[in-house]
């Protein structure tokens, strides 16, 4: 997780991954060209985003082609958010359910669960 | 052909696990229902067996076929969505599954490509794949799942 959050803490690597976002497999010559960084530091970038996991590299012949990898992403939603997020979920769940049944008695069971 | 005609999705995991470990939970189908939403895996897995992945209600959801088999090492499917019409119209997809030990663990490297620009298959699959490997790594590392919600559901 540490490395994780490393990574992320950076402008230019944010934004690294959402050019993977938009165009996924891309060489390092071809995610140079439109950023305003130095080869240099785009592979140094890509290293930090690599040992994070955010990367994935794969070899398609002569070419080193950087992958997103969103796994990472899905953890720090489960760690951060999901667990976070349910109480207000359920809570609202439990309003809405008090709501219906108290203005409609407990026949309405719309919208409830799928 | 060039990496541009394609739509290509990789996700990487590392489980602190074996390789042998690993391979029995994504080929026993009573370990794979309890990750994969559900659904249920059926396949000889060995080179050339058709590969099915069968729905909790029996509905046929995804067929192919077992291209290359490797174990514990790499297996690699043929796979065609049969859930929508829309999405088996763009034909077969390649799922290539990678296993290495580094150090204590295993990296797990699953890539989902298909032939054609901007695949509306891939995207679909790509919402399902980081919650299942996410609970497959869950499940192998501490016996429990994290999420049992179906992308879409």
């Amino acid at each position: 997780m540490d490395l994780l959050f490393k990574a992320l803490a950076d402008p230019g690597r944010r934004t690294l991954l959402d050019r993977l976002h938009a165009n996924d497999g891309q060489t390092l010559g071809e995610l140079c060209r439109h950023l305003d960084m130095t080869r240099q530091g785009v592979t140094q970038h890509l290293a930090v985003l690599e040992a994070a996991n955010l990367v994935a590299v794969q070899r398609r012949g002569r070419e080193k082609l950087h992958f997103l990898n969103p796994v990472p992403l899905q953890d720090i939603y489960e760690r951060w958010i999901c667990k976070f997020e349910r109480p207000r979920l359920v809570a609202l769940r439990d309003l809405k359910r008090r709501l219906e049944d108290g203005g409609r008695g407990a026949t309405r069971t719309k919208g409830g669960k799928r | 052909m060039s990496a541009t005609d394609r739509s290509t999705f990789v996700y990487v995991i590392f489980i602190r696990t074996t390789p042998e470990r690993l391979w029995a939970a994504l080929t026993d189908p009573k370990f794979v229902r309890q990750y994969w939403f559900d659904m249920t895996v059926e396949c000889a897995w060995t080179k050339g067996s058709p590969w099915r992945l069968v729905g909790a209600d029996g509905s046929l959801t995804d067929t192919g076929e077992i291209l290359e088999v490797d174990p514990p090492r790499r297996m690699v499917i043929r796979w065609l969505n049969e859930w929508k019409p829309e999405l088996k119209a763009e034909g077969p997809s390649r799922c290539t599954i990678q296993l290495e030990p580094v150090d204590a663990a295993v990296k797990l490297t699953i890539t989902h490509e298909i032939d054609r620009r901007e695949s509306r298959f891939i995207t679909a699959v790509s919402g399902g794949w980081p919650r299942i490997l996410s609970n497959l790594k869950s499940l192998l590392e501490t016996g429990a799942i994290a999420t049992t919600s179906h992308p879409g559901h």
